[in-house]
């Protein structure tokens, strides 16, 4: 193990001198009103290794890690550091012991460069003035050291995430942090990213650095671990070391019992519902982000989308439920124009849209279950007399639905926003689908959700394929698309580079079309070459 | 209308707006403190008005100016510490604490006035010093350079505060806690401190900015002297983008209309004098309109920080 550098004159006084060997939690027992969170959840994490920390959402990893980090204070339990019982009152105790969390949510300030946020809530070598010079060449000696490419000049909001999250590693390196907690680091990040970021911390662990690598993502925990500790319900499953384990059988502990994969059976396909033809539109940043998309999607048939995110597929899939004004070009549904219709004429045409962000476009937050559901169909005479609304009505057909899709809420009262991510996105579905569309358009529909929720997501979809639907589906998950749809259509740089019919393309191939090599090239390619090189792309959850 | 295009008019209407700009750069570069550390603080002109207050009432009590001038710091500061108590620590709705502020401020000098002083009371205040060789340029001597001494503070505060917020460690906290206080507590910064100091001095300087309308311009104190100034300050720190150069720019730009619309009062051009009077105002309104659109503020502007909350 690499004995910790000596550290120059960067005013960096704030952050621990000693390298931690061992951290353990014991018997931490946290409880939220209502919830207990945490019981009796024992870990440890050691110098020199990554220890995943596996669970569903709501399993109490984040909630134990924030923990460690002084977000919170547990009810019950000791965190002995090596050995020594500490106890710590905010984040500013636990960076001071030496440890460091990259949070899911990445805690920037997007109006100040890189090196500013690097130097924030450490003493300078010339208080009161700042010494960001000192900084910033330090901060380039830590990227060169760890393969953390930045510009220490630059503000955050220039910067992509992957980039913000490279900073957020910076941050706790400066700081000397020997324990890094990283919770979902690899959610956001785009899969040349994640292979980035996993070479970045390979690094850290031969440098000694200990990390605990939070995540829901069986494949990655296999490939980063050296041991994982299962989650559920807040209590431990167990804790293995990783190369004794298969994946089949963490998903076992995770979930609690065994997890189908869903593959769609052929089906014959009928006449073409979603018609696009010559689509562009511009992107936020003024740039164009769809060049020209030619796409048809026949009643009962899958098309799904695969690329790496930002080549448009949030564009297209914006511009398909009306958030988003097309350039040029058509959109048909079932034949009808609805290039430049309002929404309310979308979904009257028999469209349905599952917005990748679902929070933001999809539910609104304070809004209870009940209200969510009947954000489309509120003023539907079905659920009205007159002017005032039909809540008995309502509030049956809205049980009916959460018994349906078994959302799984306390009551049709509470507020959308106290339920987890898979509950929500049921709910979504729940409102969607009860409207019986022909033209279903799923952007992102299992991103951040668990097993349990994204099995059901699946199986659903597959159920609107048999009905007749013609279903979009988009997805960063190369695993998903391959699993459920019927084709598959590669998108690069705004424009379909490929589209190929199920299992005609490996995953190897496929991933090669993503970043922009012509399809007759890649289909070309021997099948087995590049496997080792991108093993994230190829497979991820599920 | 020959007078008002006279050397001697203009060189009057650019002193006077120089004058009139001193208690508008103090209480809005105090306020941009507190905004930028994510605390609006509409209580402004109450903290003025208790400042104007006490400046007077203890310089004509003592014979000292810059101990009136001290006093109405003082206070400014203890009504900034009840407005940080109730919005930082019990985090309550800062824009309806921040008038309940001023409504406490207008009551509370008022009161102190009716009971301490009865009528009217004037004051030889603050002279104009005039500084050795550069007050001898001609028009620009005059305008810039033969000033009192809180009108030189004023406009040395510009530079200082922009000093303050982009070259110390403590700037660079106050911005950061105003724009994303979790990631800056995630860090160590302790976010309600640095709340508490930036709304505890700006609401000092807003006291000042009261001493130096009681003491270094109209030398006197009545009912609501500051007639909304504290209003327009707050108004002048989004005009000015929470930058001090900006804040210097609108609070010029607003003095010197109103000085121009008081001059032409004063050479007698027929204009109804209350039309006259809204001219600043309107014009305050109308700027703010085209410009604020433009620029975003403290991301976590009139959000009371709680940890853990995402």
């Amino acid at each position: 193990m690499a004995i910790p550098k000596p550290r120059n004159n960067s005013g960096a006084d704030a952050t621990a001198q000693r390298r931690i060997q061992r951290i353990e939690m014991c018997d931490i027992v946290k409880r939220f009103p209502g919830v207990l969170a945490n019981d009796r959840v024992c870990f440890d994490v050691k110098a020199g290794e990554v220890h995943a920390l596996l669970g569903e959402n709501g399993a109490g990893k984040s909630t134990l890690m924030r923990q460690l980090f002084g977000l919170y204070k547990p009810d019950e339990g000791e965190i002995l550091i090596d050995g020594q019982r500490v106890e710590f009152n905010s984040p500013a105790d636990a960076i001071r012991a030496g440890i460091g969390m990259i949070h899911q949510h990445f805690m920037l300030v997007p109006t100040l460069t890189v090196t500013q946020n690097v130097a924030l809530g450490l003493k300078s070598s010339r208080e009161p003035l700042t010494d960001l010079d000192v900084v910033a060449k330090r901060v380039r000696q830590l990227s060169e050291e760890y393969g953390l490419k930045v510009d220490p000049d630059a503000y955050i909001w220039q910067l992509s995430v992957g980039e913000q999250q490279r900073v957020e590693i910076l941050k706790a390196l400066y700081r000397n942090a020997s324990m890094i907690i990283l919770d979902e680091p690899t959610a956001v990040l785009t899969p040349q990213e994640v292979k980035d970021l996993f070479a970045t911390l390979r690094r850290m662990v031969q440098e000694g650095h200990g990390l605990v690598f939070i995540s829901h993502k069986l494949y990655e925990v296999l490939a980063i671990s050296d041991r994982v500790t299962v989650l559920r319900d807040g209590r431990v499953i167990g804790t293995r070391e990783t190369k004794d384990v298969t994946r089949d059988e963490l998903a076992r502990m995770m979930v609690g019992r065994e997890v189908k994969r869903l593959r769609a059976q052929p089906q014959q396909a009928g006449e073409p519902l979603l018609q696009i033809r010559a689509l562009r539109a511009m992107g936020d940043r003024g740039t164009e982000a769809l060049r020209g998309i030619d796409l048809e999607v026949r009643s009962g048939e899958i098309v799904g989308i695969a690329g790496v995110s930002g080549n448009g597929q949030r564009e297209l899939a914006e511009c398909l439920g009306g958030l988003r004004k097309a350039t040029a070009g058509t959109i048909l549904v079932a034949g009808k124009d609805l290039t430049h219709a309002s929404v309310q004429q979308r979904l009257q045409a028999g469209l349905a849209y599952i917005p990748e962000e679902r929070m933001r476009d999809g539910a609104i937050k304070e809004f209870s279950v009940l209200e969510n559901m009947f954000l489309l169909d509120h003023a539907s005479p079905k659920y009205t007399h007159g002017i005032f609304l039909d809540f008995r009505r309502m509030r049956e057909h809205a049980a009916a639905l959460v018994k349906e899709y078994t959302v799984k809420t306390p009551s049709l009262e509470t507020p959308i926003k106290n339920l987890s991510g898979g509950n929500i996105q049921k709910t979504i579905m729940a409102r969607e689908l009860s409207r019986e569309p022909r033209v279903l358009v799923a952007a992102q529909p299992s991103r951040g959700i668990d097993i349990g929720a994204t099995e059901y997501i699946h199986q659903r979809l597959l159920e609107q394929r048999a009905s007749g639907q013609a279903i979009l589906l988009i997805s960063e998950d190369l695993d998903e698309v391959q699993a459920l749809s019927d084709r598959i259509a590669v998108m690069y740089e705004g424009r379909i580079v490929g589209i190929v019919g199920r299992g005609q393309a490996t995953a190897e191939q496929l991933g090669l079309m993503m970043a922009g090599v012509p399809m007759e090239e890649a289909m070309g390619a021997a099948p087995t070459a590049p496997t080792a090189e991108q093993p994230i792309e190829v497979s991820s959850v599920v | 209308m020959d007078d008002i295009l006279s050397v001697a008019a203009l060189v009057g209407i650019l002193t006077s707006a120089v004058r009139l700009a001193t208690p508008y750069l103090y209480a809005a570069i105090g306020e941009a403190f507190g905004q930028l550390s994510g605390v609006v603080n509409l209580g402004v002109d109450g903290i003025m008005l208790v400042g104007a207050f006490m400046a007077i009432f203890v310089a004509l009590g003592t014979g000292s100016l810059w101990l009136g001038v001290l006093v109405a710091i003082v206070a400014g500061l203890l009504m900034g510490l009840l407005m940080s108590v109730i919005s930082v620590t019990l985090k309550a709705e800062q824009g309806i604490s921040g008038i309940g502020l001023y409504m406490f401020g207008l009551g509370l000098s008022s009161l102190l006035f009716k009971v301490l002083f009865g009528t009217v009371k004037t004051i030889v205040g603050f002279q104009p010093v005039k500084i050795p060789i550069l007050g001898d340029i001609p028009i620009i001597g005059p305008v810039l350079f033969q000033q009192s001494v809180l009108v030189y503070g004023a406009f040395l505060l510009v530079p200082l505060a922009w000093w303050i917020l982009e070259k110390t460690t403590w700037g660079l906290r106050i911005k950061a806690v105003g724009q994303n206080p979790a990631a800056a507590d995630s860090l160590g910064v302790n976010v309600n401190r640095v709340r508490y100091a930036s709304v505890c001095l700006g609401s000092a300087l807003a006291g000042l900015a009261g001493a130096s309308l009681s003491l270094a311009m109209v030398n006197l104190f009545q009912e609501n002297l500051t007639a909304g100034m504290g209003f327009i300050a707050v108004a002048l720190v989004y005009f000015g983008s929470w930058r001090p150069a900006g804040i210097l720019f609108g609070a010029l730009l607003f003095s010197t209309v109103n000085a121009l619309q008081l001059w032409m009062q004063v050479l007698g051009v027929k204009i109804p004098a209350d039309a006259a009077v809204m001219l600043p105002y309107l014009l305050t309104i109308v700027v703010l309109a085209l410009t604020v659109s433009r620029v975003r503020g403290p991301a976590a502007l009139n959000r009371p920080f709680e940890r853990g909350e995402a």
